[in-house]
Parts: structure tokens; sequence; C-alpha cells
């Protein structure tokens, strides 16, 4: 085989949990009374708008979730590189890499350096870079090329555009509520912009290039990952502990109410980035002692990673069962959970049955709101330096690589622009959604009072 | 009342031990006294003597929960830990100055930032929201809530980079970092200020405006109303004050905490406060003083717990503590 498979746990667990999702979305399917709230979600031309960009956001974190070491040539032996799929797609971007900093767009190197001329003589000024713009014989050529290229990238998109807007036809005669117009523009900006940046990408660097002369759009899209990883995993260590805790303590009342209260006042009176930084300097210790564990530094970053989302999950999840537990003591004093006592269902099946199904759209709730606090906690953990690996990256990795070349002249800001604004858009996208979703499933929220 | 506090005072002992117990498990389930010994002696000289001299000189030469061979709780290195801290004798960090009086020079810078974060953050979310409140179900409102949601998407640190920035490299208005005594401080705490208040006002401004509207729909505003009331003579009279009441509540629990001080603002703009100083102690791996900030922080948030409680027997008499 020219690739070993090497699959990482973090990789496993978001696959299974697309998984999860996908049995999760055929399961409601079949239920008329679990897709009724997402299907007042979906009318809402924002959460159609905002999921579409967060699906694209997964598809580029899942794509880069399938990993590999390549062969090496003329060797039986595997390199020690891990790759993804998305590295393979953007195999161009990732090996077009410059000397150091170069400006977006940029033909010109930033910094000068010693040329020698034709004559012989040497001169310090800013040389030509190797791939920004090397295709064009006089670089004053440049505006209009890019000019050219994004027209013919808007103009190559217009066909799948196209072929967009007919096929939700079809679709909108089997979904007649969700507004699948702003689903199709939203997927023709979206192409429109890739199909640009791609041509684009062909000649130049779109985002400029960083210290070493790597591509920052490349390092932008390969932090989405981590920022998945951070936001979806955690709620696998979260959504148990919050869950059965929270719902016991209602429930049960009683001692276990007072132990499992006295365990979040604990946990909670901590000062979280205190707890974490914590847990995460225990845990590199740990990872040093034992190098034995890990075949790939990928492996290892990987691993730091895992316990980032754990040690997240451990120290998040008394929001939701101090939420959980209101819930599950307001229903057990409900007649008809009293009538259930009354004919001698056990516990288990109550719970089971009667409590847990009232209390899921909290549960939900609080998952797609989580998300972009979570995505958020990243960038300000990996600059306390308790993140994830230094070596990973990601956009707390990025921004705080850049922040050090805040005092350069002129200023080097296209890094820390590009962490940025992608991170914003996915937050701002989650934060949509996740408010769309709060006002399709909370009883409370009026359709029709709120904006937006 | 007064049984009520004791109690909750009381309460806290059991929740302060859990919090050292935790702590004390992170740092030494992984990291054995010897670990630590090695790493603040450094790769040089490390024989098994220097490593029992250093052990011995900061009290970690006991076993750490239970001292088998004298059959006793109180000679471990967890117990006499944590007596001291009860005590709040911290003992020295590892550069060997004293914690407690490192801790009372640092309160002041970050109370000098923090206090007027809060105040003025709390005074320009109230009239944010006020604002969204009146022109509810306007487009004035909903590019309010546009505005906060986008608001709250970016990330801290880009309100800092970002104003640091502009404030003090392009207009050269204030120094970009560091700080001084007095009245010179002034001019260093006026833009961290400055950015953690705009940094809150995305999600304080949105939160306080379901406050208002949440109010708004109640009985007494339609009566208000009904008699022929203004518009503003409601939202100002009527419904501030009753908003009031979960607003302050809410921004009780966090006045004790602002002691901790901003851990990003501080590190960022060379504030020598506790954030800065918790933030240093974290990348030097200094226990002694990363577990004084937390029971610290422990205590200040059960603090601001009672507090809380306390604050709604005041705003509203129908509460009674039991």
């Amino acid at each position: 085989m020219p690739f070993a498979p090497l699959v990482l746990a973090t990789d496993v667990l978001l696959w299974a949990l697309v998984a999860a999702v996908v049995f999760y979305a055929w399961y409601c399917q079949r239920k008329p009374h679990l897709a009724a709230p997402w299907k007042r979600v979906f009318q809402s031309r924002a959460a159609v708008i905002t999921s579409t960009v967060l699906v694209c956001y997964a598809a580029i974190g899942l794509a880069d979730s399938l990993h590999f070491r390549p062969k090496l040539e003329g060797g039986n032996a595997y390199s020690p590189e891990v790759l993804s799929i998305l590295d393979l797609a953007l195999s161009g971007l990732r090996e077009r890499r410059e000397k150091t900093y170069s400006a977006p767009l940029a033909t010109r190197l930033y910094a000068k350096e010693q040329v020698e001329l034709a004559d012989g003589k040497v001169s310090r000024e800013f040389p030509r870079l190797r791939h920004g713009g090397a295709h064009l014989k006089d670089e004053s050529d440049a505006f209009t090329d890019i000019g050219e290229k994004v027209l013919a990238g808007l103009l190559f998109a217009s066909v799948p555009i196209g072929l967009v807007f007919l096929g939700i036809g079809p679709l909108q005669k089997r979904w007649p509520d969700v507004p699948w117009r702003s689903v199709a523009t939203t997927v023709g900006v979206i192409l429109a912009l890739a199909l640009a940046v791609a041509l684009l990408a062909r000649g130049y660097h779109v985002l400029g290039t960083d210290k070493v002369g790597q591509d920052v759009l490349y390092q932008a899209l390969k932090s989405i990952r981590v920022s998945l990883v951070i936001g979806t995993l955690t709620t696998l260590v979260l959504l148990p502990l919050g869950i059965a805790l929270g719902v016991m303590a209602g429930y049960f009342r009683g001692w276990i109410d007072d132990a499992i209260q006295y365990l979040y006042t604990t946990l909670n009176s901590i000062p979280g980035v205190l707890l974490i930084a914590a847990c995460v300097l225990m845990m590199q210790v740990f990872v040093d002692r034992h190098p034995e564990w890990f075949d790939t530094a990928a492996q290892r970053a990987d691993f730091r990673l895992l316990v980032l989302c754990a040690v997240l999950g451990l120290t998040s999840w008394t929001g939701l069962a101090r939420l959980l537990r209101g819930e599950a003591l307001k229903l057990s004093q409900l007649e008809y959970i009293q009538a259930a006592h009354a004919f001698g269902v056990s516990d288990s099946r109550i719970l089971g049955r009667h409590i847990l199904p009232n209390v899921a759209h909290i549960v939900i709730i609080t998952l797609v709101m989580d998300f972009s606090g979570l995505v958020l906690a990243e960038a300000v953990l990996s600059y306390v330096g308790v993140g994830v690996d230094p070596a990973t990256t990601s956009f707390g990795t990025m921004i705080n690589a850049a922040r050090l070349e805040m005092g350069r002249e002129p200023i080097v800001w296209w890094s820390l622009a590009a962490a940025f604004a992608f991170m914003f858009l996915l937050v701002l996208a989650a934060n949509l959604f996740a408010d769309a979703v709060r006002d399709g499933f909370d009883p409370r929220v009026r359709v029709g009072t709120v904006p937006v | 009342m007064l049984a009520y506090i004791v109690r909750r005072v009381l309460y806290a002992i059991p929740i302060l031990v859990g919090v050292n117990l935790i702590t004390f498990l992170l740092f030494f389930v992984v990291n054995t006294p010897d670990d630590m010994a090695r790493m603040q002696l450094g790769t040089k000289r490390v024989t098994p003597d220097a490593i029992e001299k250093w052990k011995a000189d900061h009290g970690y030469d006991k076993p750490l929960l239970w001292n088998a061979r004298e059959n006793s709780l109180t000679k471990t290195i967890f117990f006499e830990k944590s007596v001291k801290l009860f005590a709040l004798d911290f003992g020295a960090a590892e550069d060997g100055r004293d914690i407690a009086n490192e801790i009372a020079t640092r309160m002041w810078p970050s109370l000098a930032l923090a206090i007027p974060v809060f105040l003025v953050g709390l005074a320009v979310n109230i009239t944010f929201a006020m604002f969204m409140a009146f022109f509810r179900a306007t487009y004035l409102d909903f590019w309010g809530v546009v505005l906060c949601v986008a608001m709250m998407s970016i990330s801290t640190l880009f309100y800092i980079i970002g104003g640091q920035y502009v404030a003090s490299k392009v207009w050269h208005l204030v120094p970009i970092s560091g700080y001084d005594g007095g009245f010179d401080a002034l001019k260093f705490l006026v833009l961290p200020a400055l950015i953690a208040v705009i940094a809150g006002i995305g999600s304080g401004g949105r939160w306080y405006r379901t406050l208002f509207l949440e109010e708004m729909s109640r009985d007494y505003v339609r009566t208000a109303r009904a008699k022929g009331l203004a518009e503003s003579v409601v939202l100002f009279r009527h419904v501030l004050k009753n908003a009031m009441i979960p607003i302050l509540t809410g921004a009780v629990v966090v006045i004790p905490l602002l002691f901790m001080g901003s851990l990003l603002s501080e590190s960022f703009f060379g504030i020598p406060g506790l954030g800065s100083y918790t933030i240093d102690a974290i990348q030097a791996q200094d226990f002694a003083v990363v577990r004084s900030m937390v029971f610290i922080g422990s205590v200040l948030y059960i603090a601001g717990l009672l507090l809380t409680d306390l604050s709604y027997t005041l705003v509203d008499p129908r509460i009674k503590l039991e």
C-alpha cells in the first residue's frame, strides 16, 4: 500500500458523533413529536443559513479527521509525518512554502535580502516570492491577473450555483416549510467564494504566509478541526455527568441531592482556568514520562487534545446539572409521576420513560449553546499555555504566534486577521443557530415575539 | 438571619476541604514531591541528597495523605499544607517570597482595574438593554440584538490585541503596557478598562434585554399603560426598578471575585495584579501559589453565593431565609 492509515482517538470519537447525529436524525424522522421542534427550528431563515455554514465547517473538519502516513520513497518505511485527506486536497497550499512572511496576494517577500544582480553586484531588496505570483513575467500585472482569476472563479461557480438552485425544487416539495432559497443562496455565496479563492490560491498566497513561510489560508483551514473537536467532544464527558447527576439529585432528593450539590458547589468554586491549568499541567508531566505510548508526534498531540476535552467537560458539567436538577425536582412533583409511583413503577423506569424525555429539550439547548463558548475558550487557553499542543495548528496557537509579531514595522496582521475571521464566522454561526434552536425548543418563547 | 449566615459559613468548611483535596490530588497524583524537587532544582546538581534536602526545607518530606508509621492523619503533607490555608497562612512561593504579602500588594492594581470595569460595564449594559427594550420589535432593537450577537462572537483576545494596537501603536494615546502607583496608574488603566467594558457589552446587553422584556410582559405593566402612563414613565419608573432585582442579585455573585483580577487583561497590559500573578504561577508550575489562589478563589466564590442570598432578602421582603 502506498500509505498506512492511522486512526487517532479524536478521529474515532468525531466520526462516532457523526454516526450518532445521523442516527438521531433518522430516529426523529420517525417520531413526529421529536421532529416537531426541529421543524420549527428549520423554518427560521437564520437557522438554515447558519446550519449551512456550520455544515461547511464540519465538512472541512471531518476531511481533516481521516489520517494516514504516506510511504517514504524508495523503502518500506512509512513517513513519521501524519497527513489527512484535507492535506491531500490542499497539498498545493501545503507544499508551496516561502522563506518567511509575505503579505496576502503579495509577489515579494516581507523582509529584505541580499540579492546578487546580473552584473555581479550585491544589493539588498525585497526578493520575489518562490510561488506567490511566480507565474507573472512582470509583477505589475499582478492586479489585473488577480482580477481575472476572481472573475474566472465567479464564472466557473455560476454553473454549480445554477445546479443548486435547480436542485432545491424537489426538496421544496418534500419539506415545504424550510426556506430552501436561503440555503441555496448561502451555498451559492460559499461556492463562489471558494472557487475564486481556489483559483487565486494556485498562483498566490491568498492570506499571506507566516514566519516560516507557510500559507496562512492552509493553517486557518487546518485549525477548524481542533475547534470542532473541542466544541463537540467535550460534550461526550459533559453530557453523561450532567444528565446523570442532575436528574438523580432532583429526583431522589435527600442525601443523594446533598452529596451531588456538595460535589458541584465544590467544583464550581474552584476558578475554572486554574482547575483546567492544573489538570493540563499534570497531564503534560504524565505524557512526558511515557514517551513509549505514542508512535508519532501527532498521536501525542492528539492525546493532549483529548485530555483537554475531558478536562473542559469535567469542569463544565455543573451548569447543566444544576438546570436538570431544578427541572427534575419540578417534574417529580407532577401528578403523572406520582401516579406512576402509585402504580408501583420502578424508579429507573420512571427516570427513563418520564423524566429523561421531558428534560431532553434542556439538554439539546445546552449542547448547542455551549459549543461557541468552548471554541472561544480554546483560543484563550492556548494563550495561557494550557491549551492544545503548541505543535498543533489551532486558532489559539495561530493567534499566539502572530501576537508576538505585532511590534514589527510594517505590521504583520494577516495571521491574526485570518484566525480571528475564521473563528468569528464559526462562533457567529454557532451562536445564531443556538438561538434558533432555543426558540424552537423552549416552550416559554412564543414564536414571533423575538426577532432574529 | 444570623443563624442562617452562621450555618452557611459552617457549610463552607467542607467545601473548602473538598477544594483543597481536589487541587492536592491533581498536583500530587502524577507529580510526586520528588518530581517537584527535580523541577525546582533544575537539571544540574540533582543528587538524592539535594532532593531530600529540598523536600525537608519545603515541608514535602512526609507521606501524602496518611501517615502509616505514626498512624495519624495530621503528620502528612496534605494536613499540614491545608490547615495553614484556613488560617490564611500561605507560606512562601518557590522564589522565596511571602505569598500573603505578595497578594496584599497585588490586590490593589487588580481592584483598580476590576471595580471600574464592573461599575461602568453594569451601567453601559443596562443603558444599552433599556434602549433595545424601549424600541422593542423595531429595526433598532433588531440591529441591536444582531450587534450583541456579533460582539459576543468575537474573541476577547481580538478586543485586547486590536484595542492595544489601535490606541497605543497607531494613535499613541496611552502606553502599550506597564503600571505605576498613584494617579499615574490612570493612563495605564483606561485602555484595559475600556476594552473589558466593550468586550462585555454583547452578552451583558442581550441578557439584560431579555430580563427587561420578561418584566414588560407582566400584568402591572399593562395596568400602568392602561391608566395612561407614558411609555417612558412605565419603563423608567416601574420596569427598571423591578428588573434591577435579577440584575443586581446576579451581579452580586461576582463582586468578591473582583479581587482575583482579570487573567487576560492583566497579563496583556503588564498590570502587576493577582490575575497576572496566577498566570505566572501556572506557567512556572508554582504549586504553593496556585493552591493559595485556588483557595482564595473558592472562599470568594462562597462569599459571593452568600451575598447573593442576602441580597435577595434585602430587595424582596417576601423571601425569608431558613
